[in-house]
């Protein structure tokens, strides 16, 4: 089997261009999936950066180290370099890498379009970069460009605007490319109900994808044409309603943080099976939560708005709609405890990492739950109960599973083993100090502070520097794992690992009956066995 | 460093499953002071509870397996992958709770929308970066902003350690006053951005947006003094806009009411009379620092791009009547303070610019000669709402 797939693709002399030039002008999945990657690592330190900003202002009350302006910006500039720049493009990479070899695909369907969607990434976050030389700063306003308050950006605002633009448009390339490789290339006998569950939830992340894009782009457009060509979409005074932006937004918004999860779950149920020996528990059930969670994702996003003087129908809707997403999410919670259940577990760092993350995800989930009741929301809104809340489903969840997904890949990529001691290292230090860092935010928001605020009363001191050192030892550990990868890059633990990498590997997905490392061209011609054990087939 | 003790010994007690029972690490919500916040706090409470419960359950399950079924352990993998009798049950159960949690959260939420039958409407205007009150019953109005001691601390670099000023960032120079077991209806609207009223005792917050009018309402049990702020971003000094209620019994309100008249009369009588300039200047300077040093800075030289300097700025130097009207009516970002300030006030901070912060053009403005303009501003800023 290994045979037939290993070297049969070195023959047509295709390897990668020479310096520099392979990195501008590549269209080979693997290697702009790298470079995706490398861009979502290096904007995740920018992103944590501004967030040691935010924590270190607010280490103590009183204001020590910057002016509110700056702090807002800190505040909103965070929110789009991790969400655009770090987690948005780091499972695109991912995507580029694994997509296609785990579909038996030779590469992406549209491989030039594929280079031109990562470049538009680049433009879009320098331009959202050069913001903060401009005068007037960086936008400050909130990462949900909120009017009127964001028409008081200063000359910041059009650049903001087209960086959104441009990030949308790679995007949508993104997603199109993903849809159609997914659509057209898959090997054969690998039917839509074989495919690994990574690839089914990218698939349904893509058309998430194209239909919220276009909506967040037409809304900082009447953003833009309300600033400088006297349009009233969202001024009162010319018939407008500032209101209108939230819910364009959120229609934007909501489906968009489940972009941000929606791989994550794949990549859980793809690395959890592994690691415990034992066939994915309910895979069609799980494509059905997944589809389900996409599907609701477009029918509650007011209840990011309860507070705004709804209708009390408006309300009473969006508080059962919202409440319904518990359903399949606590689908694939309970679908992964029974993957573990009678299993035969091992705890490698990405195993390490996905049990971190069904826990605290969860526990993000359940806060979730808890907003969704409108009139409790009445309290929690805007507060930092929010912030720990989404921090939960964002920071242990997706962050952690790009976390679990590089060690668990990486073998396969470099062919090298990293250090699991160091790894097993880091997800300790990451692990405690996540939650240092974010539950005490849970009783600040209980106990009365609002979120964004550069200063605060000083009851709330205590839980503030709590959640500051959590802030730094989960920044600086981080370093740890940029070393950590960094050195398995370059020959790792010296120890070569074997196209299997993982005990039974093979029996769950393509990839791992390829050789490692993986070549630059794979799948030249089709594989002829798929594998099902993620079915419970063999 | 104290503090830093403290907190060393503190997060110790808690490693140790002792907790802390010091009253500053407040863990839940407050269960606040009217029958909606009361309600709210139920409601918050059972769906902690039923996550907690829910929690235990599946981790507990979690935690059994990873300790029992490791392969260092030598337990070997089953193989089972589906059964659908075990998803439809946990599809059904949570479904069931879920029910369960709306029908209390449904009443609530129909019992904070009842704003009918109120005995009296207070309407709160957000401002950036204040609150405006007006008691539509009584002609009552006024402005609400941080107050000094806070607003000194609270500047970058100030040395001034917020634990030694009284409720640090939650006091106003003047607080909002309300009677007890009366059922008061708030009317919300912002004059500039969004902004948010929330008083974490009342139960709620509502958003203030311009140009729209919002509705809530609240009934206070027991007299007392109630702290928030405003919850929704509204710029550089969004965090430094609290909100100061207290409620009264009915005979202290009423003497309340009855020395805002008072007061109301005396500063009409003020405006009419002469003012000398000195007058003016030192009373210009704390309206300036109440109102204007936000933006412009307390030394006057503004926000390079955002808020334009006032020292040696050719408005402030120039003709006095542009000055007038550009404070007046407002332009940009820039507020109209004819609706905010009265003539005493308006009159002193125009002096105190022209006369201070490095600028030396030796006018003064008299408050008796913005009156009427002051009047006709405020009248049409009601045309414009009606």
């Amino acid at each position: 089997m290994s045979a037939v797939i290993a070297g049969h693709d070195e023959q047509h002399g295709h390897g990668p261009e020479k310096g520099i030039l392979r990195w501008i002008v590549t269209t080979n999945h693997k290697d702009i999936g790298t470079l995706y990657l490398v861009t979502a690592l290096a904007m995740f330190f920018v992103g944590g950066a501004m967030a040691l900003v935010i924590r270190a202002e607010l280490f103590e009350p009183g204001l020590q180290f910057v002016e509110p302006q700056f702090f807002n910006s800190m505040v909103t500039m965070h929110a789009l370099v991790m969400v655009f720049g770090a987690v948005m493009p780091a499972f695109v990479g991912l995507a580029n890498w694994m997509i296609p070899v785990m579909i038996g695909a030779p590469d992406m369907a549209l491989p030039r379009m594929n280079n031109m969607s990562f470049w538009m990434l680049i433009a879009g976050l320098l331009m959202i970069s050069s913001t903060l030389f401009m005068e007037g700063g960086a936008p400050a306003a909130g990462w949900t460009f909120y009017p009127p308050l964001v028409l008081q950006t200063g000359n910041a605002l059009p650049f903001a605007v087209f960086a959104v633009h441009l990030l949308g448009i790679s995007s949508i390339m993104g997603a199109i490319n993903i849809i159609a490789t997914i659509f057209n290339m898959r090997a054969p006998g690998m039917t839509l109900m074989k495919m690994p569950l990574f690839v089914w939830t990218w698939m349904i992340t893509a058309f998430l994808l194209i239909a919220i894009m276009p909506v967040f782009a037409g809304a900082v457009t009447m953003l833009l044409t309300d600033r400088f060509f006297d349009t009233s979409f969202f001024d009162a005074a010319g018939g407008g309603d500032p209101v209108l932006y939230q819910h364009i937004f959120w229609f934007f918004g909501h489906p968009e943080v489940y972009v941000m999860i929606l791989p994550t779950f794949g990549i859980a149920s793809t690395i959890i099976p592994t690691f415990a020996r034992k066939p994915l528990f309910g895979y069609t059930s799980m494509v059905y939560a997944t589809a389900s969670i996409a599907f609701l994702s477009f029918i509650v996003w007011s209840h990011h708005m309860f507070t705004v003087g709804m209708p009390v129908a408006g309300e009473l809707y969006f508080m059962y709609a919202t409440m319904l997403i518990a359903i399949p999410t606590g689908v694939k919670v309970f679908n992964w405890t029974a993957t573990m259940w009678k299993g035969s577990m091992t705890f490698e760092a990405p195993m390490l990492f996905c049990i971190a993350f069904v826990v605290l995800f969860t526990m993000g989930g359940f806060t979730g739950l808890m907003m969704a009741i409108a009139p409790a929301d009445f309290q929690y809104h805007d507060t930092y109960f929010i912030v720990a809340h989404f921090h939960y489903t964002l920071v242990p969840a997706s962050i952690f599973i790009l976390m679990a997904a590089t060690y668990y890949w990486l073998p396969k990529w470099t062919g090298n083993m990293y250090d699991e001691r160091l790894a097993k290292l880091h997800f300790w230090l990451s692990a405690v100090s996540v939650n240092i860092l974010f539950f005490p935010q849970h009783f600040l928001g209980l106990a009365g502070m609002p979120r964004r605020i550069p200063d605060y009363a000083v009851q709330f001191a205590d839980w503030n520097m709590i959640s500051s050192i959590g802030a730094f030892i989960f920044g600086f550990s981080q370093l740890l794992f940029l070393y950590i990868v960094i050195k398995t890059i370059r020959g790792g633990t010296g120890e070569k690992v074997t196209a299997e990498v993982w005990e039974d590997a093979r029996k769950h997905s393509l990839e791992w009956t390829l050789p490692s490392p993986l070549p630059y061209h794979t799948f030249s011609t089709p594989p002829t066995k798929i594998p099902t054990e993620h079915l419970g087939g063999h | 460093m104290k503090r830093t003790t403290q907190l060393f010994a503190c997060l110790s007690l808690m490693a140790v499953g002792l907790g802390t029972a010091q009253a500053e690490y407040a863990l839940n919500l407050m269960k606040g002071v009217t029958k909606v916040s009361n309600d709210i706090y139920d409601l918050h409470m059972l769906i902690l509870w039923i996550c907690v419960f829910i929690g235990i359950a599946v981790f507990g399950v979690m935690f059994y397996s990873i300790y029992f079924h490791r392969k260092s352990r030598g337990h070997k993998a089953a193989q089972f992958h589906e059964s659908t009798k075990v998803e439809i049950i946990w599809t059904i159960i949570p479904t069931v709770i879920l029910i369960g949690m709306a029908i209390p959260a449904t009443k609530t939420m129909l019992e904070l929308d009842d704003t009918v039958e109120a005995d009296m409407s207070i309407k709160v205007t957000g401002w950036q970066w204040k609150w405006e009150y007006e008691y539509l019953d009584d002609d009552i109005h006024f402005f609400s902003t941080l107050d000094e001691a806070s607003n000194k601390a609270r500047q970058l670099g100030s040395g001034i350690d917020p634990a030694t000023v009284p409720h640090y960032l939650l006091n106003v120079d003047k607080p909002l006053v309300i009677p007890t077991r009366k059922k008061i209806r708030f009317l919300f609207t912002a004059a500039d951005v969004l902004h948010s009223w929330w008083v974490p005792d009342l139960g709620w917050k509502k958003d203030t947006i311009p140009g729209f009018i919002n509705e809530a309402w609240t009934s206070v049990e027991k007299p007392g003094t109630y702290r928030g702020q405003c919850a929704e971003l509204c710029g550089k000094d969004h965090g430094f806009m609290p909100i100061v209620v207290i409620a009264m019994d009915q005979p202290d309100y009423d003497k309340w009411v009855q020395e805002q008249k008072v007061a109301a009369e005396a500063e009409s009588s003020a405006a009419g009379r002469e003012w000398s300039k000195d007058e003016l200047i030192s009373k210009g300077e704390t309206v300036y620092a109440n109102n204007c040093a936000s933006c412009h800075m307390a030394d006057g030289e503004g926000m390079p791009g955002t808020f334009p300097a006032l020292a040696g700025s050719p408005v402030v130097t120039g003709e006095l009547d542009n000055e007038v009207q550009l404070v007046l009516n407002g332009k940009g970002m820039m507020p109209a303070f004819g609706q905010m300030l009265n003539a005493v006030d308006f009159a002193s901070v125009i002096t105190y610019t022209r006369n201070a912060l490095g600028n030396n053009v030796g006018d003064a403005l008299q408050p008796s000669a913005v009156q009427s303009a002051l009047a006709n501003s405020q009248d049409d800023d009601e045309d414009d709402e009606g």
